[in-house]
């Protein structure tokens, strides 16, 4: 008889996929899909009969199409806070309005009106004022992306940080705090500072006289102009299209790596994590970071995108808009996310007028469905958390993270007896 | 007293307690303060003096301005009081913050509206028009309370071993739901909407300090009820069912409680208290909207969280502090387009060094 135990086969995990498809299947896909739109919108559309136009234009315009993109951007922020790291921010609509004044600010001629003393003030950085408005601070449309990103990131973290010792639904209200302040900075910050010189926001008005995008070396492709107009929208949705595949390459790598990692690891147990040696604080306000910086790029894009900034769009219904698409799609899961996001902005913007349209016409009642999407979220929002918390395309990771019930409440399903919990105990003992 | 005073503490302190029972002399020791905390109470005071220092200089250079804005305020803070014991009494025995609390009391504001203004047209002081305006206060107490408990029933019962975030998304959509409903046009309609009230703007004055009636009759109804709910806690057994599942709900359902049935009548007690809100609201201020509740919500919410949530002292003293604050905001500071801006610097800075408010009881976290 030997002393010494069988040393056990070393188990390795199996090699992850690395096939040419599920490496490169969704760039190309996303690639192709894009191509597809940008060619039928940009040359097929125009030689279709008006009739068609018409109608294509009633059901899928292209704002709606750029629009929904640039929602899906903000829904890829928002998912790196509550899908990654399960940190619920009821607040994201600040990002938003702090990313489209940015572009306010360095992207149009509104500050002259700053203060009394800045009237004459004029500086571009590459910039590309609209003709007659070349007043003002004009900085490059690209430059200003990387500043609002910044900007934001920095806001991210302000907002983040009283937060960090509380709990997780005091979190969402904090959050949401900031999300109402901001805004009210916002609609009020005509006249601010001592004797209400400072004009920081424009009030209500809002600012008008976006700079166009410019197309820097690809001007020199036949056909694309040398700056992008407000009304060209194939050419915008080019930008906005890889605006978004920006987001959701950083999403999809950012996970796999260590601070994706650590983010899945506080959402799912943070006690265990910090056992583990994540550092809460740090980790976390880096979600709140990177989760901002989104946001001020899709701020930036949304000026651009409505040639101004207006001070009454920045509601609390946006944060809760964008929640429902994240959790529509699926947390955590950015196709989830992107496709819930595109289909959710769809219907906000055309999709429930146009249904009621063909409601209306078909059983001749009169209906105003756009006034229903009150209701279309709320009920998203609820329906979802009730029975399909995962979402429509759901992650596996997260499914058994939002199924299983919260570590404690495990302890004490013996002495309970529901039927719910029954369920979740025995797919806790599945496990 | 509270929900949660003393006897009832919160989950993790009274873990904490328990298991500590033998070892009472540990944790008698003071552990030793960090010096960043010391900075952060030091800091915390420093604010809390200078707007005691603000709050004198303008009782001393405006008297009778602060005297007239104190009336509004407290008056205020009574509706804020009533609509943040519901928050903290939900908040005390199944730790939910409650989202579409706000909205149930919008609701309520205008069913109350529809029975006494549309239904009874009253717009005067009569002997009917109290008739009715009790009517309507029933109706909307039963109306608030029953679709509290179905929402209850419907959706957070489900979720009670969830993890945290799904009942508050599901609190969240409900909100927009019931904002949905408070924008047909038979209730509010998607503009603010004028009803008549039984006083209007009708006041008397105290010296050169003008009262409206309003204020008197929101005192005289929630100071009552204030008080039932402290006696309904307190001294009755469904007060100390409610307590007990507060406490632990496992062992409060061994001791022959039925738990759902005790979270059912809180959030009915809730709800009830939410719809007492709606018609007093209405009838101070006669305009509804109805996003209204997402405002007057937040007020209150950041009310039950000054006065320490889950305690219901500490909802009503928040409730009234909030009331003073914002109308003197209104009157010295800033003015009305910045009371939200006030509530959650407000909030925000509790948050930050004081998170377990004026009464509450600090907790340590759940291991």
């Amino acid at each position: 008889m030997s002393t010494t135990t069988p040393t056990a086969p070393v188990v390795r995990p199996p090699a992850p996929k690395t096939s040419f498809l599920a490496r490169f299947g969704w760039p190309l896909g996303f690639f192709a899909a894009g191509v597809l739109v940008f060619v039928f919108n940009q040359w097929i559309l125009p030689e279709t009969s008006t009739e068609f136009q018409n109608g294509f234009g009633s059901w899928l315009p292209m704002t709606a199409v750029n629009e929904a993109l640039i929602w899906a951007i903000f829904a890829l922020g928002l998912n790196i806070v509550v899908g990654y790291s399960g940190l619920l921010d009821l607040g994201y609509v600040a990002f938003w309005g702090i990313g489209g004044y940015v572009a306010g600010w360095l992207m149009a001629p509104f500050a002259n009106q700053v203060h009394p003393s800045w009237a004459n003030l004029s500086f571009s950085v590459w910039g590309n004022p609209l003709p007659g408005q070349e007043r003002g601070i004009h900085i490059n449309f690209w430059l200003v992306l990387i500043i609002a990103a910044l900007v934001c990131a920095v806001a991210g973290v302000i907002i983040g940080a009283p937060t960090l010792r509380l709990k997780s639904d005091y979190l969402a209200l904090v959050t949401l705090g900031f999300g109402e302040i901001l805004p009210e900075v916002f609609r009020n910050g005509e006249r601010v500072g001592p004797n209400g010189e400072w004009n920081i926001t424009n009030g209500t008005k809002g600012i008008i006289g976006m700079d166009q995008i410019p197309t820097g070396p690809f001007q020199y492709i036949p056909g694309v102009p040398e700056t992008i107009g407000t009304f060209d929208l194939n050419l915008k949705f080019i930008v906005f299209g890889l605006m978004l595949a920006l987001a959701m390459f950083v999403s999809l790598r950012i996970r796999e790596g260590r601070l994706g990692r650590a983010w899945l690891a506080i959402r799912e147990d943070e006690l265990a994590a910090s056992m583990m040696g994540v550092p809460l604080m740090r980790i976390k306000l880096s979600a709140y970071a990177v989760g901002a910086a989104f946001g001020g790029i899709g701020g930036v894009l949304y000026a651009t995108h409505i040639g101004g900034v207006l001070a009454d769009r920045f509601n609390f219904s946006v944060s809760i808009i964008l929640l429902a698409m994240v959790v529509l799609g699926g947390m955590g899961n950015v196709w989830g996310v992107t496709v819930g996001a595109l289909l959710l902005a769809w219907i906000n913007s055309t999709g429930l007028g146009q249904l009621g349209n063909v409601w209306n016409d078909v059983t001749g009642a009169e209906v105003n469905f756009a006034s229903h999407n009150f209701l279309v979220f709320g009920a998203i929002l609820v329906l979802f958390m009730l029975f399909r918390r995962e979402g429509l395309i759901p992650e596996a990771r997260t499914r058994q993270v939002l199924q299983e019930p919260e570590r404690g409440e495990i302890e004490s399903l013996g002495a309970d007896m529901e039927g719910t919990a029954e369920d979740t105990a025995a797919e806790g003992g599945k496990k | 007293m509270s929900l949660r005073q003393n006897q009832v503490l919160p989950a993790a302190a009274r873990k904490e307690r328990f298991m500590t029972t033998s070892a009472i002399a540990a944790s008698e020791v003071k552990p030793h303060r960090r010096p960043q905390e010391v900075a952060a109470n030091s800091l915390g005071l420093l604010l809390l003096a200078a707007v005691g220092v603000w709050l004198i200089y303008e009782l001393i250079a405006h008297p009778q301005q602060f005297a007239s804005l104190l009336v509004i305020g407290v008056g205020n803070g009574a509706l804020y009081a009533l609509i943040a014991l519901g928050y903290t009494m939900v908040y005390g025995i199944i730790e939910l913050i409650n989202f579409s609390h706000g909205d149930l009391f919008m609701l309520a504001t205008v069913l109350s509206g529809i029975v006494a203004a549309s239904w009874f047209s009253v717009d005067s002081f009569t002997f009917a028009a109290v008739g009715a305006v009790a009517l309507a206060l029933l109706i909307a107490i039963v109306v608030a309370a029953t679709v509290n408990v179905a929402a209850e029933r419907v959706a957070y019962r489900r979720l009670r071993r969830a993890p945290k975030l799904a009942p508050l998304i599901t609190a969240v959509g409900l909100s927009f739901m019931y904002q949905w409903v408070g924008q047909r046009n038979f209730m509010s309609g998607s503009a603010p909407k004028q009803w008549s009230t039984m006083f209007g703007n009708g006041s008397f004055s105290i010296g050169s300090v003008r009262v409206p009636y309003t204020t008197l009759v929101v005192l005289a109804v929630t100071i009552p009820l204030l008080l039932v709910m402290v006696y309904l806690v307190q001294r009755t057994r469904a007060g100390k069912a409610m307590r007990a599942v507060a406490q632990d709900q496992d062992a409060a359902r061994l001791m022959g409680i039925d738990v759902d049935r005790t979270i059912a009548f809180v959030f009915a007690v809730g709800g009830g208290l939410a719809g007492a809100a709606g018609l007093l609201y209405l009838q101070s201020v006669g305009t509804s909207n109805y996003n209204l509740g997402f405002r007057l919500g937040l007020i209150a919410f950041t009310a039950a969280v000054l006065g320490g949530i889950g305690n219901l002292q500490g909802a009503v003293l928040g409730g009234f502090l909030i009331g003073v604050l914002l109308s003197l905001n209104d009157g010295f500071l800033l003015g009305p387009h910045w009371s939200m801006t006030v509530v959650f610097t407000v909030l925000i800075t509790l948050m930050v060094f004081k998170p377990e408010g004026i009464l509450g009881t600090a907790t340590t976290e759940k291991v």
